[in-house]
């Protein structure tokens, strides 16, 4: 395992052996808990700063162990006292490096921000506790290099995240909330738990890289393969286990739904690349070819469902789970793409999926601050009850719409490199790979098409609708912009947003290792070119090239030249003269005249009917002299998750009546309790015979 | 080398020049084309010239309540064809932004300049600016699928997405765009082409009814100089978007890395020619259409999808390699 081969170059390279990344590992799980008990011993005024700048520091010294883990590795370490029985074993490689400096840094920038969210949202102590545990249990997942360890720090995630998501409990809305996370992300972990457990039996060790060398019959192959698709496949959001997603999202404090939603989500993502292609890698084609269905059919579901949300953070929290099935698409190309020989550009896939990742962190992270920002400011998260920010929260405004540019996927916002080297890496398909690539890639290419154009009704409909026109309530109209700490906190992540837009090149050293260890896997033999991220993005085995930062200067260019133009004959002429709006000829317009965002997605709600079913009522009531004339029109309509309502609604119904049948059996009768005991043991004894 | 970068620069310069220069006439044109066919005699090809130079005299309005992205719109909107016109293949193939963005980019900042326009309408905060960018965003969204599958299927035989290589393939080996492959995504892109430029049946570009408004009911609140720019940013729009259709399929004529001063203007003329023929067609097919009921134009994208689907699948089993 790769863990192995970097413990060798830690050896290889004596050095200055000062900081180690097993020592940074030590000091970030100690200054956690140590902050956690701080958080609940310092006065309440001062908890929401200590919590905010420790959760702050925490992911800081995430971003140090990643950094350490790249320059010199971090060799399999045992702690036997810290569980008893199995002990525990840490140790990553490039991969965890990628994926932990992509949490702290999220962790910075929210962390920053809940010290002034908190201070408003008067959070409890317990949530205020949990948070920086939450981010160091995330930042060491990816650095656990057993089962038990891996699971062990997988469900103290899960645990501190739930005490967040319950933060504002008062509520009713939140605690329906809590229940179904908790509920499917213990059915998540039970999963997990139940592949990893096979996959540790079969190979007869429960450390990563014994697990890795194993040779496994065909069949457990598979079954651990489908078995840890869905335990890590609910973690990441895909369809259809993602309706905790936007349940749980709205419901916690918004830091938090950027910490969930940044960098939680991210390492269902990371289950499915450490143990589905690593460790149990490679697979059959029809591994890869699973991922790119189920990536492709989140991505468009969840992103017609953000297309017709009304909430921001329900809208944000699809769009979650969108960016995570292209993530799983792009890993399901990358997974075909190996197995058919062509690994080129397989390596421009895997490319795209972890480029995408760490770019849809920084744009969903900046994303959800900014929703929080006009949460605190204005207490509405509905957009048809928003508007008008612009004017009142200019920063604010502007943080949201670079992130909406990001998560649209167009030239110039964040997303738009990893999206082109997404559709590079599926029209690049060889013509010799079959009759199943040659159906599915341009199938997989119009899915990324469609996702990509509802995105950017999404996104138009989320910053348009709720940041420009006028306010649609007394709530939107009073906003103040917020406090300083929280601006600066969203300055972190938009920078980020700008400079991945325009310079991919700064993370291709946090991509370079990571892509070479899936290399690796399909040829271990012969090192392939990587993708080279410059200046120019030249691809492997790709004739064709874009440049980015190019391209944005040719657009800023041309638009200096069209504003010349257009000025060619203003010499001399002062500031614009404030025109009234056309109001077709009846007067004032009102705020209430204004598109809504039901109304502004209303013909993509009509053109997907079938697949998003709304329910829509309209009751007409005529008047009382003449059926002709109509008193009033009353119409309501809401959409829910259609996954949810035909799939979980009967399967709870279900689930209800089987076990209102068993509870017959409970009548209460000492002697039936014993008789059942008695029978259970028997069956026991007989089994395990 | 350097003399053919050289001389592909002053391609690039010349084709946004004869964009630009041009596409006031080739709507002037188009209107033209129209009148006489409908029994009037028209304003003459010269009077959309007319038209943005009285607007770029005018004074500037600020819309009350509006921000700076509605100020900001039109600029970003031209900007965005002005930088397609400098890299997509118009005059020359080998344009030295040839290798800055491909045809992903291109479709993308189109994308953008619609989304530009779409937030402005958005910004007015009346009822008719958010009609029209609802429409437009939701069209542009369906439509979407189709033009990266057309992309695919014109990437096929040239194994790449970049236009130069596209173009110079097809000049190259004619064989490569005579294919039922190539038929259909050329059907499949003139749909796209209708539906980015706002034309009949998705959308009548000369509409006096709101209710039926898409693009102008987004610009329905602009005057003086914004107003210049959106009208001559979408007669742009179409310029670059025919040019394109012409040079992918019949390319041509068009300069490219060999060609010297002669092959260019030898490239501006036929690119002229290519653009007037198509802009007559598609002019005088308007005379004989009506606009599309706004809940059938997704069945014709749905349509235009599938022909995009087909060229794709059919270029995997038909194609031999080209180079």
């Amino acid at each position: 395992m790769s863990a192995v081969a970097s413990a060798n170059r830690s050896r290889a390279s004596p050095g200055h052996r000062s900081v180690t990344a097993p020592t940074v590992a030590a000091v970030l799980a100690v200054v956690s808990l140590a902050s956690c008990g701080f958080v609940l011993i310092v006065p309440v005024r001062a908890r929401a700063a200590v919590s905010g700048i420790s959760t702050a520091l925490v992911g800081a010294l995430a971003v140090c162990l990643g950094a350490t883990t790249l320059a010199s590795g971090f060799g399999p370490v045992r702690l036997g006292w810290l569980l008893p029985l199995s002990g525990t074993v840490f140790g990553g490689d490039a991969t965890s490096a990628l994926f932990t400096i992509v949490t702290g840094a999220v962790a910075i920038a929210a962390g920053w921000f809940s010290i002034g969210y908190s201070r408003n949202a008067c959070l409890p102590a317990a949530a205020l506790a949990a948070l920086p545990l939450f981010v160091s249990s995330m930042a060491l997942v990816p650095f656990a290099a057993s089962v038990s360890t891996f699971l062990l720090l997988w469900e103290s995630m899960a645990l501190a995240s739930l005490v967040l998501v319950l933060a504002e409990h008062h509520e009713r809305s939140t605690r329906e909330a809590g229940v179904i996370y908790a509920v499917m992300t213990e059915l998540g972990f039970a999963a997990i738990l139940l592949g990893l457990v096979i996959f540790a039996a079969s190979a007869h060790s429960e450390t990563f890289a014994a697990m890795s060398s194993a040779q496994l019959p065909g069949a457990a192959r598979g079954v651990i393969f489908v078995v840890t698709v869905v335990g890590f496949g609910s973690k990441a959001g895909l369809v259809p286990l993602h309706p905790w997603l936007p349940h749980a999202h709205p419901a916690a404090p918004s830091p938090v739904s950027a910490l969930m939603s940044a960098a939680m989500v991210n390492l269902g993502i990371y289950g499915l690349v450490r143990v589905d292609i690593q460790l149990l890698g490679p697979g059959p084609a029809w591994w890869g070819l699973l991922l790119l269905i189920v990536g492709a059919v989140t991505a468009v579901y969840a992103v017609l469902q953000a297309s017709v949300a009304t909430d921001l953070k329900r809208l944000l929290a699809y769009s979650t789970s969108e960016n995570m099935g292209l993530i799983t698409l792009a890993l399901g190309a990358a997974m075909l793409l190996g197995a058919s020989g062509s690994r080129a550009v397989a390596l421009v896939a895997m490319t795209a999926a972890l480029l995408h990742l760490i770019n849809h962190a920084a744009f969903k992270t900046l994303a959800f601050l900014a929703a929080g920002s006009v949460v605190s400011a204005t207490g509405v998260r509905d957009l048809d009850e928003l508007g008008g920010l612009a004017g009142a929260m200019p920063v604010t405004s502007t943080m949201f719409g670079v992130a909406a540019l990001g998560a649209t996927g167009l030239p110039l916002g964040a997303g738009f490199v990893s999206e082109w080297l997404l559709l590079q890496s599926l029209i690049h398909t060889p013509p010799a790979g079959g009759t199943t690539l040659a159906l599915a890639m341009p199938l997989a290419v119009g899915a990324v098409a469609l996702t990509a154009g509802l995105a950017v009704a999404t996104m138009v409909k989320a910053f348009g609708i709720g940041f420009l026109a006028r306010p649609r309530s007394a709530a939107a109209s009073t906003a103040r912009e917020v406090s300083p700490t929280m601006v600066v906190a969203m300055l972190l992540p938009a920078v980020a947003c700008a400079v991945l837009a325009v310079a991919p090149i700064v993370a291709a050293p946090l991509l370079r290792d990571a892509v070479g260890e899936f290399a690796k896997l399909n040829a271990p033999a012969g090192a392939s070119a990587m993708p080279s991220l410059g200046l120019l993005l030249r691809l492997p085995g790709i004739i064709g090239s874009m440049s980015p930062a190019l391209l944005a200067i040719s657009f800023v260019v041309a638009v200096l030249l069209a504003t010349g133009v257009s000025y060619s004959k203003q010499a001399g002429r002062r500031r614009p003269r404030t025109a009234q709006l056309w109001a077709s000829g009846s007067g004032r317009l009102t705020p209430r005249m204004q598109y809504t965002a039901t109304s502004f997605a209303e013909p993509l709600q009509r053109v997907f009917d079938d697949i998003l079913r709304p329910d829509i009522d309209i009751d007409v009531t005529h008047h009382a002299e003449s059926r002709y004339l109509v008193e009033k029109v009353r119409y309501q309509a809401s959409i829910g998750d259609a996954v949810e309502a035909h799939v979980y609604v009967p399967l709870l119904r279900g689930l209800t009546r089987w076990a209102n049948v068993v509870r017959r059996a409970h009548a209460g009768s000492v002697h039936a309790y014993l008789g059942y005991g008695a029978a259970g043991l028997l069956v026991a004894l007989v089994v395990a015979r | 080398m350097s003399g053919a970068t050289a001389i592909g620069t002053v391609g690039a310069v010349v084709q946004v020049g004869a964009v630009a220069v041009g596409a006031p006439l080739l709507a002037g044109m188009m209107r033209q084309v129209r009148a006489r066919l409908e029994g009037r005699r028209g304003a003459g090809v010269l009077q959309p010239w007319r038209d943005l130079r009285k607007l770029v005299g005018k004074e500037r309005i600020r819309p009350e309540g509006t921000t700076v992205v509605f100020a900001a719109a039109p600029a970003v909107l031209a900007g965005t064809v002005l930088a397609i016109a400098a890299i997509v293949p118009v005059v020359t193939a080998n344009s030295p932004l040839d290798s800055v963005g491909d045809l992903f980019a291109v479709v993308g900042l189109l994308l953008l300049g619609t989304v530009a326009l779409a937030l402005a309408g958005l910004d007015t905060g009346t009822a008719f600016g958010g009609m029209g960018a609802s429409r437009a965003i939701t069209i542009a969204a369906l439509v979407e699928p189709t033009v990266l599958l057309a992309i695919f299927a014109l990437s096929v035989p040239a194994h790449s997405s970049n236009l130069g290589a596209i173009v110079t393939t097809a000049a190259v080996h004619p064989g490569s765009v005579a294919t039922p492959a190539a038929a259909l995504a050329f059907a499949a892109l003139c749909i796209v082409v209708i539906a980015e430029t706002g034309r009949l049946p998705i959308d009548n570009p000369t509409t006096h009814l709101e209710l039926t408004m898409i693009h102008e009911a987004s610009t329905l609140e602009y005057a003086g100089p914004q107003l210049a720019l959106v009208e001559w940013a979408s007669m742009m729009r179409l310029t670059v978007l025919l040019a394109l259709l012409a040079n992918l399929f019949l390319p041509l004529g068009i300069a490219t890395v060999d060609s010297g001063v002669a092959g260019l203007v030898g490239g501006v003329v036929v690119v002229i020619v290519k653009v007037t023929v198509l802009a007559i067609v598609l002019a005088g097919a308007e005379v004989f259409m009506a606009k599309l009921r706004l809940f059938r134009v997704p069945e014709l994208l749905a349509g235009s999808f599938v022909l995009g689907l087909l060229a794709v699948t059919i270029s995997y089993f038909l194609t031999t390699p080209a180079t």
